[in-house]
């Protein structure tokens, strides 16, 4: 059962190379060949899970070792998978939503002559996602990590030809180098302190360490989880990302590869168990994030934008809770889990809203669209209700957890994250209000596109609706599910370890005043969105609202303080090494040669240059000689 | 006694004199077989080093199918070859590129209707027949096992580079083109025979010094044994110097910053096959006698100055770097991101691990491979619009997106992405740094942000965004130039997902190499069993 688990892996890869070397002659199919493969890796995914709790809890960790891959002196690193509790969850999540947005891309990209490379790099994605929750050791992980980067960098910059898709593309590999280095420098840490990397070794040993070295790695590893799930500071990648086609957006930036950090941080449990000054960094990060997205997801007019700034906001959510240690690291998974399932279906809603809207993304320009796409706007309300907490439904159970689970963090301390995230729930339930508002109700604000052809907006077709129809299932159901006899915790417990925290308040009481604050938030978007007209030009807000409006001056930020020095420096070093350097080098060179004379002179006559050369070149020699001998 | 070794070294040499001696004319048929003659020769070389590889024993003895000529007996000095492990892997990467370089060079010779006067009819001849000159010599250096012999052979390709490099540009240039050719290669030379005239004194020094010590002999093995066994003590000031004398011309070679100033122009002026051979190949043999002459022979002195010489490196993996990042001419990009990649080999010699130097290894052959790639596709599309300023190009992608692909794959090699090649050495001369100097590895981690900078600007620049005027209708590659670049392509995968044998060849002689230094890894703090993770 185990050899199943390299074909996890194995099949979207084929599918991948298939494409990518098949040529013209897989133009008409290969996105069904690449939708198979990914729906087989569901299915190994399946069988796998099924076997898992076949097994009792003791047994349910399995290794497949496959090769050696890097093995120099005390160096070894091995192509190595394992599976476990925690890993499958992340199978399931991404082969399973993987497959329903490939499904969903054979509608959406249908008239795109570049579909089979699209369809190649989301098969890349799936393999470079599942090695990510795999690996059984860092150095594997860090493929999986950079090969999803490399997917997303793809997949951003799909189209091509437009220069802000190259732009964000490059703009999201870069930053996310920056928290690669992260992962680099935790790696040679734990090297260097256990002279191992790989996942068992590391956390058995973690605790000989000394916490400083801890909290060295747990910082290193926090670098690279804010880089990749786009947390405060490396958070800037994001919003440029939604330059990707939607499908993109809702499977690499919203549901799966942008969860990577808290993967990365609930796997590596036991060293963060133990550096605490790290795991206050951590809901630091985590806290921050999450009003930072939200803050701005409430000023963009952008459909796809305003999802980014939440997608930023839930995961910040995650962060927090997972720095929180085993009173959260199950719960951070679980509404990881939910979120995939409500914001993949969000994501989808809108790219099906775009399709019908001549790829139009500004929210002003939309309006009164519920009777004209049924389905879309039924399964987007389902993600809706699910997003904002709606009771029962379950964003409502994952995020409730989170909230309490703050609450016990304890002292003054839970007391700040708890009202973070209380407030982060009210503001989501503002920012998502705005968006259904926008898009949904009140008049039609459409508008012709640049070529002049008014919107004709229509139901998609069926290849789109289906998967979002599944998705709503998840919305829906997901939470009340994984909550019932706390079966999701439960099932993690083993992997992630938990405790049970001791919140000031009690279970009801939290639920309420979450309840609260969501009604609060619906209701003033009622009031500013819903019951006015909603004015087609953006009016010209307060100082915040301008502010979000430029991702909180994220760019401005970076630009002044990295981007503009960063670019001095390197244009005066190429000046330094033309003019300095390589003047006084030559100089030098010219002296020592015993050549007199510029280079310049000498180019004329290169056998000149030779005799006297050799001539210089003989006194040196002899001289050292001489000097050699009285030594 | 096996002949492979001087087989290997003889049949480009050879084919050298061949290829220049084949009849001349300027007709296309003539140009035709003349090609067809050093591709051959190269491709056979190619097969002798695959039967050197496929010989060769990782666990047996250092050298391996040795052969010893007498050469110059009243100087103990024999022509004497023997393969290691890391001497084995670079001339498998010697011969696997020329073939390539010489199929991206194809027309590179052909005489052109804008170079009218100075066009010699025996021009195509010249240019492969230096190729394979140039291929001969630099095999020899990295199998010579006295310090002779390799010292006159590290020497001699410098004649064949110049005229290489003075000879034959990728006509992209200005009008001044030939002029700033011709200053290219003089500086090359200049600055190479500067490096190798201190050698020279060096290697006469050492000799002296032996022979004071009754060890009159240039034979590698025989001097690092005396070395070893204490019967050839250096005293520390001699040490130092020679070691410097040594150190100076390979660090011209590699090239180490502030020596590199003379790559860019190098590789920038000459056509994009010469720009491979010089970084890819021929630069290899600075790096590699680093680690075989300076750290054999002078293990002391070695130590002494590895400090210094790890900051110098790392000054010039940020500098080449961030130089890479300002540059507008994409030649000279990629030559800057070598220099920034040789402070990466450079510091991994000389931290003096096992992944250090095993990964230095790795890096050179990678570096070799993942470079061509590169710079191949790159001057293919330089080949297409006469320029070599990215301003030039934006959109490629949309009219060759076969071209713009293996562009990509290059720049995602050369940024050592997981998965590719370049990855597994890089990370293994980070790692083998910060065992032994934390901060310094640290510090170089910066260089894969960088990395990252430029590569992909310059993807960016050149093959997005809407399609400039002056590249619609650019062909995409040919035949012969997939040709070229599958290859490179398919190995650049295959070593970053497996390269063991790589490894298995290479480990061995870096653990002696260390012996030979008296260095040991670091161990780590709190090691963890071997087996540790196993028992729970």
């Amino acid at each position: 059962m185990n050899s199943l688990i390299p074909l996890l892996v194995a099949a979207p890869l084929a599918g991948a190379a298939l494409l990518l070397l098949g040529g013209r002659a897989l133009d008409r199919f290969g996105h069904w060949i690449a939708t198979a493969l990914a729906a087989l890796s569901c299915a190994f995914g399946l069988v796998l899970f099924f076997d898992m709790l076949g097994r009792d809890t003791e047994h349910r960790a399995v290794t497949e070792r496959l090769f050696s891959w890097i093995p120099v002196g005390g160096f070894r690193a091995d192509v190595s998978f394992q599976l476990d509790q925690l890993s499958i969850v992340f199978v399931l999540l991404i082969t399973g939503v993987g497959t329903l947005i490939h499904l969903y891309s054979v509608g959406y990209m249908a008239h795109d002559e570049r579909r089979r490379r699209f369809f190649a790099y989301l098969n890349l994605f799936l393999a470079a996602m599942l090695i990510l929750v795999l690996a059984d050791n860092y150095l594997l992980l860090y493929v999986g990590w950079e090969g999803v980067g490399l997917a997303s960098y793809l997949l951003i910059g799909f189209w091509q030809h437009k220069p802000s898709a190259a732009t964000a593309a490059k703009k999201a590999f870069i930053v996310n180098r920056v928290g690669d280095m992260g992962l680099s420098i935790a790696i040679m840490l734990m090297f260097a302190e256990f002279g191992s990397f790989a996942f068992r070794p590391v956390f058995s040993a973690a605790g000989d360490a000394s916490e400083g070295k801890l909290t060295a790695i747990a910082l290193m590893l926090l670098l690279a989880a804010c880089g990749k799930s786009a947390q405060v500071p490396l958070q800037s990648w994001l919003g440029d990302a939604m330059e990707g086609p939607t499908p993109v957006s809702a499977l690499i930036h919203a549901a799966t590869m942008v969860t990577a950090g808290v993967y990365l941080i609930t796997r590596s449990a036991s060293i963060f168990n133990l550096a605490p000054d790290a795991q206050t960094a951590v809901v630091v990060v985590g806290a921050v994030t999450l009003l930072f997205g939200a803050i701005v997801g409430c000023a963009k007019d952008d459909i796809k934008k305003a999802l980014a700034g939440s997608t930023m906001s839930q995961i910040g959510y995650m962060i927090m809770a997972a720095g929180l240690g085993p009173i959260g690291y199950a719960f951070a998974i679980m509404h990881l889990v939910t979120h995939g399932f409500f914001k993949a279906g969000l994501f989808l809603g809108a790219g099906s809203v775009m399709h019908g809207m001549n790829d139009e993304v500004n929210m002003r320009h939309y309006g009164g669209l519920r009777k004209y796409m049924p389905w879309t706007f039924a399964t987007f309300m389902a993600g809706y209700l699910a997003i904002i907490g709606f009771p029962f439904l379950s964003g409502f159970f994952s995020k409730d957890k989170i909230i309490e689970a703050a609450l016990a963090k304890g002292g003054t301390e839970g007391w700040i994250l708890g009202t973070c995230a209380l407030v982060g729930a009210a503001v989501t339930a503002f920012y998502m209000t705005r968006v259904v508002l926008l898009t949904f109700f009140g008049e039609k604000r459409w508008q012709p596109d640049a070529e002049g052809h008014r919107p004709h907006p229509h139901e998609s077709p069926r290849t789109m609706v289906i998967p979002m129809v599944v998705l709503t299932f998840g919305s829906l159901f997901a939470g009340g599910l994984f909550s019932l006899g706390d079966s999701f915790l439960h099932f993690l417990e083993p992997v992630t370890g938990h405790e049970e925290g001791h919140a000031p308040l009690s279970a009801f009481a939290v639920s309420a005043i979450a309840t609260v604050c969501m009604a609060a938030g619906v209701g003033l978007a009622w009031l500013k969105y819903g019951r006015k007209p909603v004015p087609v030009q953006a009016p010209r807000g307060s100082l915040l609202t301008r502010a979000a409006r430029r991702d909180l001056l994220q760019d401005d930020f970076n630009h002044a303080v990295l981007v503009r020095p960063g670019s001095a420096l390197a244009a005066t070093l190429v000046f330094f090494d033309s003019k300095g350097l390589d003047g006084f080098v030559n100089g030098l060179a010219a002296a020592i040669g015993g050549l007199s004379g510029r280079l310049r002179r000498i180019q004329t006559g290169y056998v000149r240059t030779y005799a006297l050369s050799m001539f210089g070149g003989t006194l040196v020699l002899v001289a050292s000689t001489l000097l050699m001998r009285s030594v | 006694m096996s002949y492979l070794l001087s087989a290997t070294c003889a049949v480009p040499a050879v084919g050298a004199v061949v290829t220049a001696a084949l009849p001349a004319g300027t007709g296309e048929a003539r140009r035709r077989t003349t090609k067809a003659v050093a591709l051959a020769v190269s491709v056979a070389t190619l097969g002798l080093a695959a039967a050197v590889a496929a010989s060769f024993e990782p666990g047996g003895a250092r050298y391996q199918l040795t052969e010893s000529y007498s050469w110059i007996r009243s100087f103990g000095i024999d022509f004497a070859l023997g393969a290691d492990g890391i001497g084995t892997a670079l001339v498998l990467l010697t011969a696997v590129l020329v073939p390539l370089v010489m199929l991206a060079g194809w027309h590179d010779a052909d005489p052109a209707a804008a170079e009218g006067s100075f066009e010699s009819k025996r021009r195509t001849q010249g240019f492969f027949a230096l190729i394979l000159a140039v291929e001969a010599m630099v095999l020899v250096s990295f199998l010579a096992t006295d310090v002779f012999v390799f010292y006159v052979f590290f020497e001699a390709m410098l004649i064949p580079m110049y005229f290489l490099i003075g000879g034959f540009g990728d006509r992209a240039g200005g009008p001044d083109a030939a002029r700033q050719r011709s200053y290219a290669a003089v500086k090359f030379l200049l600055y190479n025979l500067l490096g190798g005239l201190v050698m020279l004194a060096a290697v006469i020094g050492l000799y002296v010094v032996a022979a004071d010590q009754g060890q009159a002999t240039f034979g590698l093995p025989a001097l690092t044994d005396a070395i070893s066994s204490g019967k050839l003590v250096i005293d520390p000031t001699a040490q130092r110097a020679l070691f410097l004398g040594f150190f100076f011309a390979f660090a011209v070679k590699a090239p180490m910053w502030p020596l590199h100033t003379w790559l860019p122009n190098a590789m920038g002026e000459s056509t994009a096959g010469t720009a491979v051979l010089i970084t890819a190949v021929v630069d290899k043999v600075g790096t590699f006698a680093m680690l075989r002459f300076c750290l054999g022979l002078f293990p002391d002195a070695s130590k002494t100055f590895a400090p210094a010489i790890l900051v110098l490196s790392l000054i010039g993996i940020v500098y080449g770097a961030l130089v890479a990042i300002g540059q507008k001419d994409i030649k000279r990009l990629v030559a800057y991101a070598s220099i920034s990649h040789f402070g990466f080999i450079i510091m991994g010699i000389f931290a003096m691990t096992s992944q250090g130097q095993s990964g230095a290894t790795l890096y050179m052959v990678n570096h070799g491979i993942s470079t061509a790639a590169w710079m191949l596709v790159a001057g293919f599309l330089i080949s297409r619009r006469g320029s070599r300023l990215i301003a030039d190009y934006g959109g490629v992608q949309k009219v060759a997106p076969v071209l713009a692909g293996t562009f990509l794959i290059g720049g995602l090699a050369t940024l050592s992405l997981p998965g590719l090649a370049p990855f597994v050495s890089e990370f293994l001369v980070l790692v083998g740094t910060f065992t032994r100097y934390p901060v310094i590895g640290v510090i170089a981690t910066f260089g894969i942000v960088l990395a990252a900078l430029y590569a992909l600007m310059l993807y960016q620049r050149t093959m997005t965004g809407p399609v400039k005027e002056s590249v619609t209708g650019m062909p995409d590659l040919k035949a012969r130039e997939l040709a070229v670049v599958a290859p490179l392509v398919a190995l650049t995968l295959l070593l970053g997902v497996y390269p063991q044998p790589l490894t298995r060849m290479v480990n061995p002689a870096v653990d002696d190499t260390l012996s030979q230094v008296h260095r040991t890894d670091p161990a780590p703090v709190h090691p963890v069993a071997a087996n540790g993770g196993e028992q729970k």
